[in-house]
């Protein structure tokens, strides 16, 4: 007794220098840095107190169309920025929901070789992954070769919100596929033949049983897709043809013009926006599960 | 796999791969554009060799992302060696936020974050330029930390309590229960956070976006450049070298993970078959 008692405090005398490194490390570089984007955010040049960066983000106008109408600058690019990247988290959503149910039910061999064939292109760089979109998708482009081939006329897809959902879906589908599969591969296949086994039908298995055994995988995949998608400055700029700015395009141009305090006003914003988002989705999901 | 899910496979991995089919086609173009093919020629990876800003790029992006595995990896050992000691619950759950914190902030606000600070802290000495090597080595050790820590924790928690305990009974100090014992347990979560680290690095451009200095151009951010003009068929020579060697890293991690599931299996095989011989003459014995 006596002995694991002073092996208790030396462990937490280790415990301490093992730690240390790292806590400090974590407060300046994480923890800091954050504090840092409240405080610009909320101070003009001369670093003074202000609101004005917060509400400018709120109340700004642009002139629309032929200038007689005027929109909420920062809030029509936000409501875009949303808009796209839920579209895309939901086209990633369906089409890579029944495959990592298909990979999770195949051999153990193909599962395996089937994950490292999804990771190669997440390892490419994800300029040149966008990159070679634009090439694709160009009036005079790949796509459109096809397509003349075909004796039909070109289509335009560059430059248009269709464009930039096509880029998101790609870059970051397989972080949609990869979460859902690992908590299928777990699940407990004698679940699914008990369901069966009492009567329920296999639409009824899905939906009962496997659907919300997977829920926590759908979650994780969500929100590595949404949040990503959502911040994006790339690829706007890249398929969208830098017709239309998203979000992350908003802050790199504040960046860029050296205009740090609206910059970290509105990624102070974007915070505390998906912070919320996620509280919620985590909260609606838990309701689900012990339901 | 029934035949629809093949199906379904296929096309899939069509769209996965089109467009890296498509890099590897025109990298061999023998004329400018990126597409049109005119005759296969090697002339873009001349060109490419003969680029010296990239391929200054390429070995600045190495020096960075060996760094920054090689500290990230040490620093979130020790830490993950800590937080599975930590008795204290509220420190724990606090240690457990900040952690999770780059993991779940877009890199974009990550990378915002970090240049404010590094501009302000620089103002305040009085510098002109406060982003260099160091501020993008500091970032990239940040955003790495958590991935090595996530891959740490688990195989302490997977650990028998009972070995460095054991250990120590039989006369071990704790440092050396921990390097025998502890160490060869956490061994492959420490690699495969290493990789981790040093491949969120390689890759990362956001982050090191808002974080670099005029003086260091990472390989992410030579191909942002190129990309701001009209890009030759150069770049995708490069994409196509990027591909192979990650595809050659892929296939030698898997064979090397076989090789050792395949030994792990002998050995299990031995240690059965030498339980089962001296099985009988214990009995005996008795």
């Amino acid at each position: 007794m006596k002995n694991k008692v002073s092996l208790k405090s030396r462990g937490s005398l280790i415990q301490r220098l093992v730690l240390a490194p790292y806590s400090v490390w974590a407060v300046l570089f994480i923890v800091v840095p954050l504090l840092f984007v409240a405080y610009y955010a909320f101070t003009d040049n001369s670093f003074h107190f202000t609101f004005g960066n917060i509400s400018r983000f709120f109340t700004e106008t642009s002139p629309v169309g032929d200038g007689s109408r005027e929109v909420r600058r920062y809030l029509l690019i936000f409501g875009r920025s949303l808009k796209l990247a839920v579209i895309s988290t939901l086209i990633c959503l369906v089409l890579g929901y029944p495959f990592a149910y298909m990979l999770s039910r195949a051999s153990a061999k193909t599962q395996s070789v089937l994950i490292t064939i999804i990771m190669i292109p997440m390892w490419m760089n994800f300029l040149i992954r966008t990159y070679a979109w634009m090439t694709i998708l160009q009036d005079t482009g790949i796509l459109n070769g096809f397509i003349g081939l075909l004796g039909l006329k070109p289509i335009h897809i560059i430059g248009t919100e269709g464009a930039v959902v096509i880029g998101m879906v790609y870059d970051y589908f397989p972080y949609m596929i990869l979460p859902i599969y690992s908590v299928m591969a777990k699940m407990d296949m004698k679940l699914l033949e008990a369901a069966r086994d009492l009567g329920c039908s296999s639409a009824g298995v899905l939906r009962r049983v496997v659907w919300p055994l997977s829920l926590p995988g759908v979650i994780s995949g969500v929100n590595m897709v949404l949040i990503p998608s959502i911040s994006t400055f790339y690829i706007s700029q890249k398929l969208g043809n830098g017709m239309f700015y998203l979000i992350g395009d908003a802050i790199e141009q504040q960046y860029v013009a050296n205009d740090l305090h609206f910059a970290a006003a509105i990624a102070f914003i974007l915070m505390v926006i998906l912070l919320v988002g996620m509280a919620f989705m985590q909260r609606a999901a838990n309701k689900k599960a012990y339901a | 796999m029934k035949p629809l899910s093949k199906i379904y496979t296929a096309l899939i991995l069509l769209f996965l791969f089109a467009p890296i089919l498509i890099l590897l086609v025109f990298s061999f173009n023998g004329a400018r554009s990126t597409s049109v093919m005119s005759g296969f020629s090697l002339h873009w990876y001349e060109e490419l060799f003969r680029d010296y800003q990239t391929l200054g790029a390429v070995r600045n992006t190495l020096i960075l992302a060996v760094s920054a595995a090689v500290i990230s990896t040490m620093m979130g050992t020790a830490a993950a060696v800590g937080i599975y000691r930590l008795r204290n619950r509220y420190l724990r759950v606090a240690l457990d936020t900040v952690t999770n914190i780059p993991m779940i902030n877009p890199d974009i606000i990550t990378g915002i974050s970090l240049m404010l600070m590094f501009v302000f802290v620089g103002r305040l000495f009085g510098a002109a330029t406060s982003l260099n090597f160091g501020t993008m080595l500091i970032a990239h050790v940040t955003f790495c930390l958590p991935y090595v820590i996530l891959q740490v924790l688990p195989k302490l928690q997977q650990m028998d309590k009972a070995l460095p305990e054991a250990a120590m009974d039989l006369g071990c100090t704790p440092l050396m229960a921990f390097l025998k014992v502890e160490v060869p347990e956490i061994l492959p979560g420490i690699v495969t956070g290493m990789i981790m680290a040093f491949t969120l690095s390689l890759d990362d451009f956001v982050i090191s976006y808002f974080t670099a200095g005029n003086g260091f151009e990472t390989l992410p951010i030579r191909i942002y450049d190129m990309t701001k003009k009209t890009v030759t068929p150069k770049m995708y020579a490069l994409a196509t070298i990027i591909f192979f060697v990650i595809l050659a890293l892929l296939l030698v991690s898997n064979l090397m993970d076989a090789d050792t599931s395949e030994n792990m299996k002998k050995a299990r095989e031995k240690k059965r078959a030498r339980r089962r011989n001296t099985a009988p003459s214990q009995t005996a014995a008795e």
